[in-house]
């Protein structure tokens, strides 16, 4: 549905530091080739640190952002276009798009009402009656459940009603697309949780194609349908959110993605789908395909992934460190032989610090990443 | 941003595209836009922003090139002999020398007392700090030439009150206001209070922990004043320094008033005598000109410079959220409240006192018991059945709204391109904007009398209102600039992107977001700009022609005639009215201020 061919954006770098992006000759790269296709319902999420060009990805699709090259398409309507054919660049406001600011962007000087009806009551086009308006206005007012303030002045509204006013007004015009540029950072922890599954729930009901914009791996997990894991302005990797999570392909994602502890190591043996790795803490076996004997690679274990009783086929021996209850797990650091590992178990038996303890882990939790990549 | 657009309008003539429709092969309909939106999408803002491009153009460049041309070319002829006929005259070398102290002087004295103030009332427990702030509003209220009237009154040799209380305690008068140190004074009194209210903030926004260590360290409150405190704003102390030297370079109230009678010349009484006396020698006062802008646009290029480097280096400075703890005076502290109310008493109390004393005397006289008998209102009503006085406040109000209007719209725009645009020579338009601040109010009023004398506009404007309304909007735009600039970065930028991806075009966004959000502070602007529309002498005396005065001139042309007792009056329903205006800017600021 959505389509960006061979996106490419620089910045002048003008503030002398680092800004982020890979540099090419006094300009910062903000978007590196990128190319990506978002398909019609699902909830598309760009993720990575700061500066990593996420946003700007996004400003682009927007029509905020001009790109230096590269096509952008909607529903086969081309909405920018700079790849050697006829130059195209439709205006932000021309797009027909809706967007969610980080700062939300509301009107301090317009009610409720009137900062959710303003799409609908400005642009060139045809524009709905006022009675129309407001009905579609109180129908999305309803939906967001801020039927009941919709004459207050907007700056009366909390944080969390900013939101969802915010997103009232995305929506009112019932875009092809919805963009939201990290949403939920503002707000407290408590909140983010209970509106990350409101606009999950909503995102479904309307079956709206999103493109969300995080630099939060747990937020970009828990909502998506599939994730883009964005670095120096190119995407590293992009599936479905357990499979990034799972099999990470670099050490960037396994890093960026989640706590998992990252082990350095030698491929010595191949076998039936089986890897044997040489690693500082012993040799472990990994599920993994396609590497070369001799090849330098990373393991990647999750913390929940190990179990702290030497039963199984990994053994990998080492004293406990620390130990902390969070509720409801366990985490332990175990000191081995290469270094801390991290280990995520039952909150029922809180091991002794400094207790010997042997580490074990199947071999299809543990994932190879090729560190040449 | 800009270098992108350089390099799409290099890529591929634009003509080209332009002439083939861009149909698209995934079908749809055909799109607006075109890579130069700008060009192809916002017809009717780019009318707009053209227009204000033009107007601020016109008016910041047209009457320096008339200056230029006017002081070096006679009969087409380039020539420098404007310049050897103004500074071969007599005393002039002494008059560049006057025109130094002068500045420095009434800038040391400035700073002194309003740095002094401000650190009291900002850091201390001293009592009255209200009664500063409203001697801060002076400068504001009452206009420079009624703040020299009234210090003639005060102190002039023979008639002022303070010589006749002095006389009669000491035997012989103490102070003399017609000369350099009575100018100093004048001067520096009345710039004070701007000091006052730059160095407020600077002591405000300073981080107390930074002297609260200095204490704890074992420094006494003497050593932490030195060593901290001072270091610590000095970089605001040097900003207003600069400000109040090229302030009282440009001065043209004071010098006129006080030192033409006693031939204490400085550039901008120079530059008014050389036009009032025969034969007019409107090249010569081209050249002196000249010569004060070019010191009024150095030391605003060093105050620039030198805001600029110490701008990032003294970030601790600008703090936010903290309350700074005040120190205790102990008992010094009604020593420093003493000193306030003096201060409140001389700058505020005296010069209005005595204005409205003599508005109420039938003739002129000192202050005396046996004076008290004939006070009564009759200048208020020789005043009021004046035609001159309707017609001037006339004059003064409509160039006032109509000046501070085209102000308000002009800058309002012109910000707008500055702040939020990326079009390309944004940052001219900028400094074009600015540059009226460097040029001093007699010298605008000498330039613009130079452009509509040969008028290129097809209407006419020499001799009428028009060349006022001109002269007013050039120089008082950098201020509403500045209102502008600093309203318009106050919205964040997503509020109008959001209107515009909501579907909104440039003017609907602008109209229906950003205007109403800065109307509060474009309202403070105006009211700004309207005052010292009303106030202003230095450009009027030179522009304003009979029937076409405005109150200032009227103000000067009374008190050059003698009538000390109608300029009075007039000073008073002056400063009346203005407190009125600014009272109101104020509540109506706070109002605002509360809802946002």
């Amino acid at each position: 549905m959505l389509e960006i061919q061979n996106l490419t954006k620089t910045f002048v770098d003008d503030h002398g530091g680092d800004g982020g992006g890979r540099r090419r000759k006094g300009r910062v790269l903000a978007i590196d080739d990128l190319s990506v296709t978002v398909e019609e319902g699902q909830f598309f999420t760009l993720l990575g640190p700061s500066g990593c060009g996420k946003t700007t990805t996004l400003r682009s699709i927007a029509g905020l952002e001009e790109a230096d090259t590269g096509r952008i398409t909607l529903a086969g309507r081309d909405l920018f276009r700079r790849d050697g054919g006829k130059d195209l660049n439709v205006p932000a406001n021309r797009r027909g798009l809706g967007m969610v600011f980080q700062s939300y962007a509301i009107w301090p000087h317009m009610s409720v009402f009137d900062n959710a009806a303003f799409p609908l009551q400005v642009g060139r086009g045809d524009r709905p009656d006022r009675r129309t308006t407001k009905d579609r206005v109180m129908r999305v007012l309803e939906i967001m459940e801020l039927e009941s303030l919709a004459h207050r002045p907007a700056t009366k509204l909390s944080g969390g009603q900013q939101q969802r006013l915010a997103l009232a007004r995305a929506i009112v015009t019932e875009p092809p697309l919805l963009l939201l540029d990290e949403p939920l950072s503002n707000l407290d922890a408590k909140l983010r949780e209970s509106l990350r599954f409101e606009i999950k729930r909503l995102q479904h009901e309307l079956g709206i194609t999103t493109v969300y914009v995080t630099h939060d791996q747990t937020e970009a997990l828990a909502m998506s349908t599939r994730i883009a894991v964005m670095d120096a302005g190119r995407i590293v990797q992009c599936g479905p959110p357990r499979e990034i999570y799972q099999t990470p392909n670099s050490t960037f994602v396994a890093e960026f993605i989640g706590a998992s502890n990252l082990i350095p190591g030698t491929v010595q043996r191949i076998e039936d789908g089986m890897v044997e790795v040489a690693t500082g803490m012993g040799r472990i076996v990994a599920c993994g395909s396609g590497q070369v004997r001799g090849a330098e690679v990373l393991l990647s274990v999750r913390p929940e992934v190990l179990t702290l009783d030497a039963a199984g086929p990994n053994t990998i021996p080492g004293h406990v460190v620390a130990s902390s209850f969070l509720g409801d797990c366990l985490m332990t650091v175990v000191r081995t032989a290469e270094a801390d590992v991290r280990v995520r178990s039952r909150p029922e038996e809180q091991p002794a610090t400094d207790a010997e303890v042997k580490l074990s882990v199947r071999p299809e939790d543990v994932y190879v990443i090729d560190t040449d990549k | 941003m800009t270098t992108t657009d350089d390099a799409a309008a290099g890529a591929a003539p634009e003509g080209l595209t332009l002439a083939e429709p861009a149909l698209l092969p995934g079908g749809g309909r055909p799109p607006g836009g075109h890579r130069h939106w700008w060009r192809r999408g916002f017809e009717v803002r780019n009318l707009v922003l053209l227009l204000v491009v033009a107007v601020i153009g016109y008016l910041a460049l047209v009457p320096l090139l008339y200056l230029l041309w006017n002081t070096f070319f006679l009969d087409g002829q380039f020539t420098l002999d404007a310049f050897g006929r103004a500074y071969d005259a007599v005393g002039l070398g002494e008059m560049v020398w006057n025109s130094f102290v002068f500045a420095f002087g009434s800038a040391v004295l400035a700073l002194v007392v309003g740095t002094a103030l401000a650190y009291v009332t900002v850091r201390t427990d001293a009592p009255f700090p209200s009664l500063v702030f409203a001697s801060s509003m002076v400068p504001l209220i009452i206009p420079g030439v009624l703040y020299t009237i009234s210090w003639i009154l005060l102190g002039s040799g023979n008639i002022g009150v303070v010589n006749q209380v002095a006389e009669a305690i000491v035997g012989r008068p103490v102070f003399n206001v017609f000369t350099m140190p009575g100018m100093i004074w004048v001067e520096g009194t009345h710039n004070a209070p701007l000091v006052y209210l730059f160095m407020v903030t600077a002591f405000r926004s300073m981080d107390p922990s930074l002297e609260e260590s200095a204490l704890l360290s074992g420094a006494a409150r003497t050593t932490v004043l030195r060593r901290v405190t001072v270091p610590l704003v000095r970089p605001a102390l040097a900003g207003a320094a600069l400000i109040m030297v090229i302030r009282g370079l440009e001065g043209f109230d004071v010098p006129a008033l006080l030192g033409i009678p006693s031939g204490t010349f400085v550039f901008t009484s120079r530059i008014f005598y050389e036009l009032q006396t025969f034969p007019i020698d409107a090249p010569a006062a081209g050249s002196l000109s000249l010569s004060l802008l070019v010191l009024a646009g150095l030391g605003v290029w060093l105050t620039q410079r030198y805001t600029q480097d110490t701008g990032n280096q003294f970030s601790t400075v600008t703090g936010k959220g903290f309350r700074p703890r005040k120190l205790e005076l102990g008992r010094a502290r009604w020593w420093v409240g003493g000193l306030v109310l003096l201060y409140f008493g001389v700058t505020t109390l005296l010069p209005v006192g005595i204005l409205l004393w003599t508005s109420l005397l039938p003739f002129y006289r000192g202050v005396s018991l046996d004076a008290l008998g004939s006070l009564g209102l009759d200048n208020y009503r020789e005043l009021f059945a004046e035609g001159s006085l309707v017609d001037a406040a006339q004059n003064s109000v409509v160039l006032g709204l109509t000046a501070a209007t085209a102000v308000t719209v002009l800058s309002a725009i012109a910000a707008w391109l500055v702040v939020r645009s990326n079009i390309r020579g944004r940052k001219v338009v900028d400094q074009l904007a600015f540059m009226p601040l460097v040029v001093p109010g007699i010298v605008l009023g000498l330039s613009i009398s130079f452009v509509y004398l040969r008028n290129p506009l097809p209407i006419q404007v020499y001799g009428t209102l028009l060349i006022l309304f001109f002269a007013y909007v050039t120089r008082f735009l950098p201020y509403g600039m500045r209102y502008g600039v600093a309203s318009i970065e106050q919205i964040a930028g997503e509020l109008e992107e959001s209107a515009n991806v909501s579907g909104a075009t440039w003017w609907q966004s602008f109209r229906r977001v950003v205007v109403p959000l800065i109307v509060p502070g474009l309202l403070a602007g105006w009211i700004y700009t309207f005052v010292i529309s009303v106030r202003e002498l230095s450009s009027s005396i030179l522009l304003y022609t009979p029937g076409n005065e405005v109150l200032s001139i009227l103000s000067w042309q009374w008190y050059e005639d003698g009538k000390l007792t109608l300029v009075s009056a007039l000073g008073v329903v002056m400063v009346a009215g203005l407190t009125v205006i600014v009272g109101l800017s104020y509540a109506f600021g706070n109002r605002f201020g509360v809802r946002s």
